[in-house]
């Protein structure tokens, strides 16, 4: 075999030194502007990469690496981030972190002692000069030539009107004041006398100052009448000395105790085993009869006999090219029990009209029949595209040895596309565990059961139960919500395990 | 096609026509209310389905045509549906593409080499799908946030940070296209490597070629995804003009007043660029059985 030439052989490692060069600029930015957690991120990918795509005994990882590094990234990451929330306070009253939520209440002012004067702000060719008058003692005071661009704080001195050779024209007119309004706030004056005054409104400078003061030990204390505030990293207020909360509240961990609340609080356990077992149920029917419908399908187009196969494939791929939000909603339309379709025709038919929304056995038809309509085509997908790597001289065969259609499909065509559709049918029955979208908007968990002292439904799924009482109970829940979520995870991840281990999905094939 | 035929060969395609023309007829009705919805006047979602009268009102207005509304008054569609069509058609196709490339290579390993942590990284790819996404999304806006902050391209409100979003949700295309190379035997590859290729030879040039139908689907799944995917949408797309289809249908529906037709109207919309997909597709889903020529 001849010598790749030396273009070849260094072209690779010259463009991985370019793309660490751009990555370590990156990283640069990112610390530049203070995101350091992000840059440190950065490098480890960067070293990391750097290793994988040198180094000889990492070969098959070069293959992984845009992968694993992308899912790391942006599923992992969040889901990891998501659990940490689970064991703090978030919700909607204690939303800020605890330095956000301090320098919210270091920013309120208030007005302090001290005159108040009339302001008017008067062109200076290019710049602009500031007149304060106060109304009582009738002195008037100066203060510029200003530029008045951008927002940054400034102090300045003003000087006694009379003391300063200026002519004082006419005042800029209100629309120029108001586009000066930002630069204008981030105005300190000092008088003579030595007051410190600021604009509060348009027409006003008056002397404000912080309403808190922050001590040493983080509490913080009311200038105007010396009330003190403590933060209390329990409950994610800052207290007063009665313990009145303070709002805002502030993010803090609370261990365990979302956790031990989600299995100890009688109001979930009450319906918990009932909404479980259906989950299951509706999962695994779900995945059972998609799968069905749409290996059948996929079977039945597959055949080189059958005419017109293009146009039936299309047609039967449209429930899958309407987004799902649309589709079910028209669904919720056709099942009304007096004027939807579907009971105009049965009762054409049959001479009965179902109630499909208020008998809890039907919803669950009704729902398994919606999901089904769903799902059958990405199966149907899914089958066709493993069934052509069947080859086709195995029917062939059979044929010749006089076997029929059922035996073809059970005998040859099962067998060969059970193991890579496998995953895909555990990957369902998750995606179906958790299928907050479907209940949501078809039934929304009703109708509701009789005997619980909370309200939860009969066709409620986990998830739809858990953002009813997290998001629609008192207040929004976030850190709750999370931990409910860990816990579902949880629980289908270790259904998932069983799965996988019982299939063998997993092995080596054998050699 | 086998050549040996059964007896009762033109009875069974009788039957199996007589059984897709009514699966078809159940798929399709749902469907059929959709566009009759969209062609209604007024915002009506029950009522016949072939309506009385048949008003182009909504289509008007989702192609962004001014209109005469009942009362009069001309209408002048406020909401930029064609293009949130190309935002959602370009979106789901790089995004699609994103992920194919990234899932052929790591199927790829998976499938045809050894190496520590296979396993784990296998059952890590499947289990990483069963968390309940409804509530990552505080964790995604503040990721891109702080991307944001140092690379404004790739914060929110950019479709380049709905790009990345969207790259991680590859677990299943792995495990699809690992099934399908599974099922190709390595015996043409390892023909190929004795010749002298390379591993990374012998993937492009022997067994991609090879992978074409399943790739295909793999493509599709991922542009239906990208076009129907509301909540990851919702929370990084801001500005009326950068929405997509999924996020932008969800101006039609206010809580007082749900505007059913031009609801439908966009739906269909929607649905159009999957299907012209999905049509095109047939021909490299059958060239890439004839291609390879070792089955059948």
């Amino acid at each position: 075999m001849s010598e790749p030439s030396l273009l070849k052989r260094w072209s690779g490692p010259a463009v991985l030194v370019l793309v660490v060069l751009a990555a370590l600029y990156l990283v640069t930015v990112m610390y530049s502007v203070g995101q350091t957690l992000l840059a440190g991120i950065m490098l480890v990918i960067v070293a990391l990469a750097l290793w994988v795509y040198s180094s000889e005994r990492t070969y098959a990882y070069r293959y992984l690496f845009p992968a694993i590094g992308a899912a790391l990234i942006f599923v992992v990451f969040p889901m990891l981030y998501t659990i940490a929330i689970g064991f703090t306070n978030y919700s909607s009253k204690n939303l800020l972190e605890f330095s956000m939520a301090e320098r919210y209440l270091l920013d309120e002012v208030h007005q302090a002692e001290g005159p108040t004067y009339a302001f008017t702000l008067h062109p200076d060719g290019q710049e602009f000069r500031l007149r304060l008058e106060n109304a009582e003692s009738g002195k008037a005071f100066l203060a510029g030539p200003l530029a008045l661009i951008g927002d940054k704080t400034l102090e300045l001195k003003a000087e006694p009107a009379d003391k300063v050779s200026f002519t004082v024209g006419d005042p800029v007119t209100l629309k120029d004041l108001i586009a000066r309004q930002k630069a204008l706030k981030a105005l300190l004056i000092v008088l003579p006398d030595g007051g410190k005054v600021r604009l509060t409104s348009l027409r006003e400078f008056a002397p404000v100052e912080p309403l808190f003061k922050r001590n040493a030990d983080g509490s913080l204390v009311n200038v105007s009448d010396g009330s003190v505030l403590k933060p209390n990293m329990t409950t994610g207020f800052f207290e007063t000395a009665s313990g009145e909360k303070v709002q805002p509240g502030f993010q803090v961990g609370v261990g365990t105790a979302n956790f031990v609340r989600v299995f100890t609080d009688k109001k979930f356990q009450e319906p918990f085993v009932r909404i479980f077992v259906w989950t299951v149920i509706f999962a695994a029917l779900t995945v059972l009869f998609a799968t069905a419908v749409g290996m059948l399908l996929a079977v039945i187009l597959n055949w080189d006999a059958l005419q017109f196969k293009g146009v039936y494939r299309v047609m039967l791929f449209l429930p899958y090219a309407v987004p799902g939000f649309i589709s079910i909603l028209v669904f919720r339309g056709l099942f009304n029990q007096n004027s939807g379709e579907i009971n105009l025709i049965l009762s054409a038919i049959f001479g009965i009209k179902p109630a499909w929304f208020s008998d809890p056995f039907l919803a669950k038809v009704m729902l398994l029949v919606v999901n089904t309509w769903l799902g059958f085509p990405y199966m149907m997908l899914m089958c066709m595209g493993f069934i052509k790597a069947i080859p086709s001289d195995l029917y062939e065969a059979s044929a010749v040895a006089g076997a029929g259609p059922i035996t073809n499909f059970v005998t040859i065509t099962l067998p060969l596309i059970l193991k890579p559709l496998m995953p895909i049918l555990i990957s369902s029955f998750a995606f179906n565990f958790n299928n907050f979208v479907l209940i949501t908007l078809l039934t929304g968990g009703r109708p509701d059961f009789l005997d619980t002292s909370v309200p939860a439904g009969t066709t409620d799924i986990l998830v739809s139960y858990t953002y009813r009482m997290a998001f629609q109970d008192s207040g929004q829940q976030f850190g709750l919500a999370a931990a409910i979520s860990t816990v579902i995870f949880l629980i289908v991840a270790a259904i998932t395990m069983v799965q996988m281990r019982v299939t063998r999905v997993v092995e080596e094939e054998g050699r | 096609m086998a050549i040996v035929l059964d007896k009762s060969h033109r009875w069974r395609i009788v039957a199996a026509h007589v059984f897709l023309i009514a699966l078809c007829v159940a798929v399709i009705f749902p469907f059929l209310m959709i566009i009759s919805i969209s062609l209604r006047p007024g915002n009506f979602a029950t009522g016949s389905i072939i309506p009385e009268h048949i008003s182009l009102e909504h289509w008007r207005f989702v192609l962004g045509l001014p209109y005469q509304a009942a009362d009069g008054r001309l209408i002048e569609p406020d909401l930029p549906v064609l293009r949130w069509m190309y935002n959602s058609v370009k979106i789901a196709s790089i995004s699609a593409l994103i992920g194919l490339t990234l899932s052929t290579t790591a199927a790829y390993a998976f499938a045809r080499m050894k190496f520590h942590g296979k396993k784990s990284a296998l059952t890590g790819l499947m289990l990483m799908q069963m968390f309940p996404a409804v509530l990552a999304l505080v964790a995604i806006y503040a990721i891109f946030d702080r991307i944001g902050s140092a690379f404004p391209a790739f914060g929110i409100d950019t479709h380049a940070a709905l790009l990345l979003a969207y790259s991680g949700g590859i677990a299943l295309f792995i495990w699809t296209i690992k099934g399908y190379y599974e099922t190709i035997p390595v015996e043409i590859e390892e023909a190929a490597k004795v010749d002298g290729a390379t591993p990374w030879q012998a993937f492009r040039m022997v067994l991609l070629p090879m992978a074409v139908p399943i790739l295909m689907v793999v493509f599709l799944q991922g542009f239906i995804g990208a076009i129907i995917e509301y909540p990851v949408a919702s929370i990084i797309l801001q500005q009326q003009d950068n929405l997509t289809m999924a996020t932008g249908s969800q101006k039609f529906l206010y809580a007082q007043k749900y505007l059913w037709g031009d609801f439908a109207a966009a739906a269909i919309l929607s649905g159009l660029p999957i299907t012209v997909l999905f049509v095109l597709s047939q021909k490299w889903m059958i060239s890439g059985l004839t291609a390879g020529g070792i089955k059948g």
